[in-house]
């Protein structure tokens, strides 16, 4: 194929460029504030004292023992997330070796890897399309704060300026060790939760 | 080991074709005009002796009075290489010859130039951003972008 | 009787398992057949090359392991080469000997994900990547042993490596270094010959010799082609020129003879190796400069053999302690710039697997 080869899209790819730019500038716009982060509920409950009934214990406990990630793999710490799910460290004995790549067929989020300003739209729509329950795991420096490139033009500082974060799991990347301590600080969470 | 060519040894024979266009030339280095850079970079692809069939990169630095875009040639066949640069002196709009009708691997990297130092191709089929977004406001990797 | 078809737009989205990362394709198909495709990427640009213009030297080291964090040795020997150049600092041959070790040993690790994922795409679930990611884990933890990192090493400095490398990693790295061979045989015992990977990867994605020198490809995208350029032969930089390998060719330039390539680079990585801890001197191992280093008024270009294709870096330096210009010449977003010829004509499941041959890594396409 010589160069200039005449581009044969079904579409205009001028038209769906400045479409995205406008939505990327749009959400950042609208993303200058984190989003608190949604532990309101713990301290309320420690508050009320309330005694967990069974059927709460059921629930939690199968939702905890059956995680199952979203795909959703930027940058570095998604090859500590790979480490994690094969061989070594074994993931699936947590009940998360399936990594479904449809989000509506998952329900945890482990972020990993730099956001930037472009796929930020990208990952709001994988977040909104999950099911509830879902859950958030920040996972690495980028994920938590921007990391090593806070303060660049197309980075954005921390996940939960888009969507809401429970775990935040420091380390750049975070050892799989780190990582599976962190889904384990999550189930403890989900323990805890109430339907009622 | 690649031989590195000098940028006065290669001018010598570039003198009689293309009067006047060289602007420099020193150990490392070629500088060109950048209305014969197109003509010039055709005849280093082709010539006996010299044929660099590959183009190893393009990168472009901001100097302030100018932008200089880098180029560096090799030729797989003679294992040597060269440095050829070209200036522009204008700020606002610059703009170049591109080089893809020669080398195709400029193609992306053209690109890059275009959407991070705002520095536009002449001739280039598909010129567009392609890290940043449609709409984002300037070049970030000018001196003078905030 | 004709069948009247329109062409139909998929996007093969960012969130993509089999796209080894966030890279977009948005592809016109006529049926099964893709007739154009255009990649869109930029979703992990994070801006290092401007970010690097405001640190120090050192503090970009770390910089360039998080590009290509697959191969974050050669990221920062490349880096180092060129600093060196531009200030002129020389290096003690133990620190070269040790440089050269963790090149190859990240050449095999870098190979192993590579061809993992590429099986993976080609249909072997998981079980291919997991045995590999078990080799993997060993070349991990010497690197843990080194330097105290698994994936984001930041081991090389400019005059020399970081640190010395403790007693037990010689002993274990001459073990991993017998038993290497032995597992790349396993698996090329159980894939060379398959059918189903020889189905789905024979004869796709052919990129022409002529096509792949003009288009800049490099590494094993390139010598697939058959065209024999391997920096450390052609070029050789540290100690290289004292090692015996060869280099392995393709021939027909499709996908299976990229797979067949990188297998055979993992092979000579374990020649060069034992070279090289055979010849491993004593001595010091960082030549050390002022952590502010101003290196001299100029420019300097240096390139090494990645496991991904020649990695380059363009320093340009006004006598300040951080560079006026940091450029990279990624390897991989120039071996995209073919990936349209050779997608289009094929079908959509080809797709990814010429994809996955040409093996990138978005960190460093997108910088």
């Amino acid at each position: 194929m010589e160069v200039g080869a005449k581009k044969r899209y079904a579409y205009s790819d001028a038209e769906l460029d400045r479409a995205e730019g406008e939505a990327i500038e749009a959400l950042k716009a609208h993303s200058q504030q984190p989003i608190p982060d949604p532990d309101k509920w713990l301290d309320e409950e420690l508050r009320h004292n309330i005694l967990l009934t069974t059927v709460d214990a059921v629930l939690n406990w199968a939702r905890r023992s059956s995680l199952w990630p979203v795909v959703c793999f930027p940058a570095c710490c998604a090859i500590e997330l790979m480490a994690a799910a094969v061989s070594r460290f074994d993931i699936s004995r947590f009940g998360m070796e399936i990594m479904r790549s449809s989000p509506r067929q998952a329900d945890l989020m482990i972020t990993a890897g730099t956001l930037t300003w472009k796929m930020a739209p990208q990952i709001k729509r994988i977040y909104d399309q999950m099911a509830e329950p879902k859950w958030v795991i920040a996972m690495g420096a980028c994920a938590i704060s921007g990391g090593v490139f806070t303060g660049s033009y197309s980075v954005v500082p921390g996940y939960n300026r888009i969507i809401p974060v429970d775990v935040y799991v420091p380390g750049c990347p975070p050892r799989p060790e780190a990582l599976l301590y962190g889904i384990s600080k999550l189930q403890g969470k989900i323990a805890k939760r109430s339907i009622f | 080991m690649t031989v590195a060519l000098s940028g006065d040894e290669v001018a010598g024979k570039l003198k009689k074709k293309f009067p006047g266009s060289i602007v420099e030339s020193g150990a490392d280095s070629l500088l060109v005009k950048s209305e014969s850079l197109l003509e010039i970079a055709a005849f280093l692809k082709t010539a006996p002796g010299l044929e660099f069939d590959y183009l190893d990169f393009i990168t472009s630095v901001d100097y302030l009075d100018y932008f200089e875009v880098v180029y560096q040639l090799i030729s797989i066949k003679h294992n040597h290489s060269l440095v050829l640069k070209s200036r522009c002196y204008e700020r606002e709009n610059p703009a170049l010859p591109s080089v893809v009708s020669l080398w195709r691997g400029a193609d992306f990297q053209e690109r890059e130039i275009y959407d991070l130092m705002g520095i536009s191709f002449e001739g280039h089929p598909d010129l567009k951003r392609i890290f940043l977004w449609e709409g984002f406001p300037g070049h970030p990797l000018r001196k003078d972008f905030k | 009787m004709a069948i009247k078809t329109e062409p139909f737009v998929v996007n093969f989205g960012p969130q993509h398992p089999s796209t080894h990362g966030v890279f977009r394709m948005r592809m016109t198909l006529d049926g099964e057949v893709v007739v154009d495709m255009e990649p869109v990427f930029g979703y992990l640009h994070r801006g290092i090359e401007k970010l690097a213009e405001g640190r120090t030297y050192t503090q970009d080291i770390p910089f360039t392991d998080r590009m290509d964090y697959l191969a974050s040795m050669t990221n920062n020997f490349a880096y180092v080469l060129a600093a060196e150049k531009l200030a002129g600092v020389a290096v003690p041959e133990r620190a070269e000997y040790l440089r050269v070790i963790m090149a190859e040993l990240q050449r095999i690790a870098s190979h192993i994900i590579a061809v993992g994922t590429f099986l993976n795409d080609c249909g072997a679930f998981v079980t291919p990547f997991m045995y590999m990611m078990r080799e993997r884990e060993k070349i991990l933890d010497l690197f843990d042993m080194v330097c105290g990192q698994r994936l984001t090493y930041n081991y090389m400095r400019i005059g020399g490596v970081s640190h010395d490398i403790p007693e037990e990693f010689m002993p274990a790295l001459d073990k991993f270094i017998r038993e290497m061979p032995g597992f790349i045989d396993e698996y090329d015992q159980l894939l060379a010959d398959n059918e189903i990977l020889l189905a789905r990867a024979k004869g796709v994605g052919i990129l022409p010799k002529k096509l792949a020198i003009n288009i800049s490809a490099s590494g094993p995208v390139l010598r697939a082609s058959g065209v024999n350029w391997d920096i450390r032969k052609v070029n050789p930089y540290s100690v290289y020129d004292r090692f015996e390998f060869d280099v392995p060719l393709g021939s027909a330039g499709d996908s299976y003879d990229r797979y067949r390539v990188r297998v055979q680079e993992m092979r000579q990585s374990v020649r060069i190796i034992r070279q090289a801890m055979e010849q491993l001197p004593e001595g010091e191992v960082w030549n050390r400069m002022p952590l502010r280093l101003r290196p001299p008024a100029g420019e300097a270009y240096a390139h090494i053999e990645a496991p991904r294709g020649e990695l380059g870096f363009y320093l340009v330096s006004d006598h300040s302690a951080t560079p006026y210009r940091f450029h990279v010449r990624a390897p991989t977003l120039i071996n995209l710039t073919a990936l349209r010829d050779m997608i289009i004509g094929w079908k959509v499941a080809d797709a990814i697997i010429i994809f996955g041959s040409i093996d990138i890594c978005l960190g460093e396409v997108d910088r």
